[in-house]
């Protein structure tokens, strides 16, 4: 099953590689790893998807809060919280494209950040679900490049991850 | 005080209270040389190889629980360590490392002597610190002691750059006398509602066992530990990093279990209705094939590493927290308790184990005309009146050590278990000389092992830690032989050497006395007479049964239930090489 960690830890060089360090080391996958430190500059914040057994799941946050660094950590897919990535795409874009382009993103809620005479850059956040919808819904050779940062997450309600 | 940062970090460790250092310089640490140099209080033990630092450091640290230190120089120096931290690493073992550095501007630039000594330690150490700020030193020390001590213990490695410890930067100082660490609070007493369900499980089992590890000898439990299987009256099997946390020669003992333990305590497991794992992390070498794993049993496991818990075995009542308090809370709770064990259970399970005992496991050839290794042991065991601390390499020679010297005391085993480093034996005994100078020391080794650290037999001698080095020498790498023997149709690929030093003649090279022993009978004088030399060295160079093997055993892929015994028990077992 597919699980979206959150991770505040100690906002120190290395702590990163820490953590890559351990999923390579154990074997375990990564789908995605973002990191940011957070509004205290002592602290960063981490979201990590993974996927495995929930022996495996059970392991990886045992093996995440045992590195000195990791500060706390919650599994956000054990309760309702929201997920959020950010796309980017430059997409080719010239003749009766471009309208196409520019409704198929109002759709999506997505916006055009960079216009030039053949290319859009559009910007849209969502769901990965939602981004990958959007990539399939546009003609693939169009597609000039495209960056996501990988889902983001945040647990609903009162509850917080913090000190 | 305003001192240098080399002075900073001596000074620390005088503060922490550290008493040997085991080192070997380098460009990189030579300020912090010359700051030892001008003290007498911290000693420094001067190895041949860094391999040899970390050993000796380590087997200090598993004779009296304190943390071993070590001191290496950048580079070389500290890649040479790498083998005996991941040893310290994988056996849960308290060290400190101080590594040099290149100075931090040079960092990064392919320097002379530079290796990324926090990236390569990384995934074999508890925690390591790069050290960019002299005022950090006193704190950081700091912090890696507490954190190598307390909770799942380990080494930390400590990467001082060269200019940190520069004598022209002066700062004040001042070592803490706490640190608390926020992301680091490890656990201490169990869940109470847990040990209680637990305590409510033990109670109400039939076929009941302890199986206990090198928790206990790190939490400092054994007391507590007798007291438990005593009040039980259940039989305790040991893992080979837990022997001595309960006496081998009490009755309720039943040997080591797993791969080279006894018949009856692989067999317990095996039947058993209620385990109980105490310290112990379920290694592969305890397990056997998980599939096959106690089918019978359900299962407590006290750890104060939440990762050990369900990380190869699930269990069913995992109780986090340190073993000693939890214990306690387990006793006071069993006092308590109405419940009380069931005897007419008890007395069929002991009366089953009997059998099991009777199968008489660890019987060998006493007869042969060739001196057998379990022979040797036994003999050691007599000589010393099993109260000798006693260090191993790795092999064939080590499984004999843990099966025929009845360890009753906990930190007298002391052996790599985890990592099984070839070579860890001298350097851990010599430190273990240094800790208990008065104390009977032994290593006993293999004609393969002992090559891998024999230099330390002039740090021996230099620093005068007499130990007695008993080579069971069978002229093979034994257990590589074995397995060749069992699973390989006796293809011996590599597992002898044809040209095996005389280690007599190495002995005496090394200024110690060498004795070379070929006949069964010259066995008891000859320990006698090396036990006798208080104030030497002595290497035992005993010429062994080249074919013997260590039995019983639990093949790959097989069960408890399912060990391979000794064949022709009783019969002479003297036979040619296939
Ligand atoms: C050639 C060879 C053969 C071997 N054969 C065998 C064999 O037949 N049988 C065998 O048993 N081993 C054997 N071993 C050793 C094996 O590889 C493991 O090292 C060993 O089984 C692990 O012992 P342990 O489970 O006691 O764990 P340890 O490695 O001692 O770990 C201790 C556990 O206790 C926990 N702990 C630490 N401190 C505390 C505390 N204060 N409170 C609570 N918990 C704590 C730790 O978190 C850890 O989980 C062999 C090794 C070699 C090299
Ligand atoms: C550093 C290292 N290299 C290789 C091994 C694999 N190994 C395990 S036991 C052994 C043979 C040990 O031979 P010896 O020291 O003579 O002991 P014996 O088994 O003969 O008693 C080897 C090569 C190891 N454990 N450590
Ligand atoms: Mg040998």
């Amino acid at each position: 099953m597919r699980h979206i960690i959150s991770i505040l830890m100690e906002n120190e060089s290395g702590a990163l590689s820490r953590v890559a360090g351990l999923f390579s080391a154990r074997g375990y996958n990564i789908e995605s790893l973002t990191v940011a430190p957070t509004q205290d500059p002592s602290l960063s914040r981490m979201t990590l998807v993974t996927r495995g057994s929930e022996e495996i799941i059970e392991q990886i946050t045992k093996q995440l809060n045992k590195l000195i660094d990791v500060v706390k950590l919650i599994d956000l897919a054990e309760s309702s919280h929201i997920e959020r990535e950010l796309m980017m795409v430059k997409i080719k874009a010239t003749g009766a494209m471009r309208d196409e382009i520019r409704s198929m993103a109002g759709i999506f809620r997505g916006k055009i950040i960079d216009v030039t005479p053949t290319t859009y850059i559009v910007e849209m956040t969502g769901t990965s679900e939602k981004l990958d919808a959007f990539l399939a819904a546009i003609e693939p050779d169009s597609i000039i490049e495209a960056v996501r940062s990988g889902p983001t997450g945040i647990s609903r309600g009162e509850k917080g991850l913090h000190l | 005080m305003e001192l240098n940062g080399a002075q900073i970090l001596v000074q620390s460790l005088i503060d922490e209270g550290v008493e040997y250092i085991f080192g070997y310089p380098g460009g990189a640490v030579l300020h912090l040389y010359d700051a030892l140099f001008q003290q007498d209080e911290l000693k420094h033990i001067l190895v041949r190889h860094e391999q040899g630092a970390t050993h000796a450091a380590d087997g200090y640290a598993r004779a009296t629980g304190k943390a071993g230190v070590v001191l290496v120089t950048s580079g070389p120096g500290a890649t040479n360590a790498v083998t005996g931290i991941a040893t310290a690493y994988m056996d849960s073992i308290p060290m400190v490392i101080i590594s040099g550095q290149v100075s931090l501007p040079v960092i990064g630039s392919d320097a002379f002597q530079e290796v990324d000594m926090v990236g390569i330690t990384r995934p074999c150490v508890k925690h390591n610190f790069l050290i960019k700020d002299v005022t950090k030193i006193a704190e950081t020390i700091k912090k890696a002691f507490y954190i190598a001590t307390t909770g799942r213990p380990g080494p930390v490695v400590v990467d001082i750059p060269k200019d940190i410890t520069a004598p022209n930067i002066i700062v004040p100082y001042k070592y803490p006398k706490k640190v608390s660490i926020r992301s680091y609070n490890p656990v201490l007493t169990g869940h109470k509602g847990q040990i209680k369900k637990a305590v409510d499980l033990l109670l109400s089992a039939q076929k009941p066992i302890i199986y206990s590890g090198g928790g206990v000898i790190l939490g400092e439990a054994s007391k507590e530990l007798i007291e438990f299987t005593h009040r039980l009256g259940y039989p305790i099997t040991n893992t080979l990093m837990g022997l001595g946390a309960f006496p081998a020669t009490d009755k309720q003992f039943i040997g080591m279990l797993g791969m080279h333990g006894t018949y009856e305590a692989n067999m317990a497991m095996h039947e058993s209705d209620v385990i109980i794992a105490i310290g112990a992390r379920f290694d592969d070498r305890v397990t056997g094939k998980l599939d096959l794993f106690c089918p019978y049993a359900k299962i407590i496991h006290i750890d104060v590493d939440p990762a050990s818990i369900s990380k190869t075995v699930k269990v069913d009542i995992p109780i986090v927290g340190e073993v000693k308090p939890v214990l306690e809370q387990m006793l006071e709770l069993i006092n308590e308790s109405k419940k009380k064990p069931d005897k007419k259970a008890l007395e069929l399970w002991w009366h089953q184990i009997g059998q099991w005992q009777a199968v008489n496991c660890l019987q060998y050839d006493s007869e042969s005309l060739l001196i057998k290794p379990q022979y040797v042991i036994e003999q050691l065991y007599e000589v010393t009146k099993g109260d000798a601390y006693i260090t191993s390499d790795v092999g064939q020679h080590q499984m004999w050590a843990a099966q025929y010297y009845h360890f009753d005391k906990p930190r007298r085993w002391i052996n790599s278990g985890g990592l099984g480093t070839m070579g860890f034996g001298l350097p851990a005994a010599i430190g273990v000389k240094l800790a208990f100078p008065e104390s009977d020391v032994a290593c006993i080794t293999g004609d393969a092992s002992i090559q891998m650290c024999i230099q330390e037999l002039s740090t021996a001698l230099q620093y005068k830690t007499p130990v007695k080095i008993i080579n069971l020498n069978n002229r093979y790498m034994g257990m590589v032989r074995q397995w060749q023997e069992f699973s390989y149709q006796s293809r011996y690929s590599h597992s002898y050497m044809d040209t095996i030093p005389e280690f007599v003649k190495l002995a005496e090279a090394y200024g110690h006395v060498g004795m070379r022993i070929d006949k069964p009978e010259e066995v008891r004088p000859a320990l006698e007479a090396a036990f006798a030399m208080k104030d030497r060295t002595v290497f035992l160079d005993v010429m062994t049964d080249i074919t013997e093997n260590v039995y019983p055993m639990i093949e790959a892929g097989k069960g408890h239930h399912e060990m391979k015994l000794r064949v022709a028990l009783g019969a002479s077992t003297d036979r040619e090489l296939a």
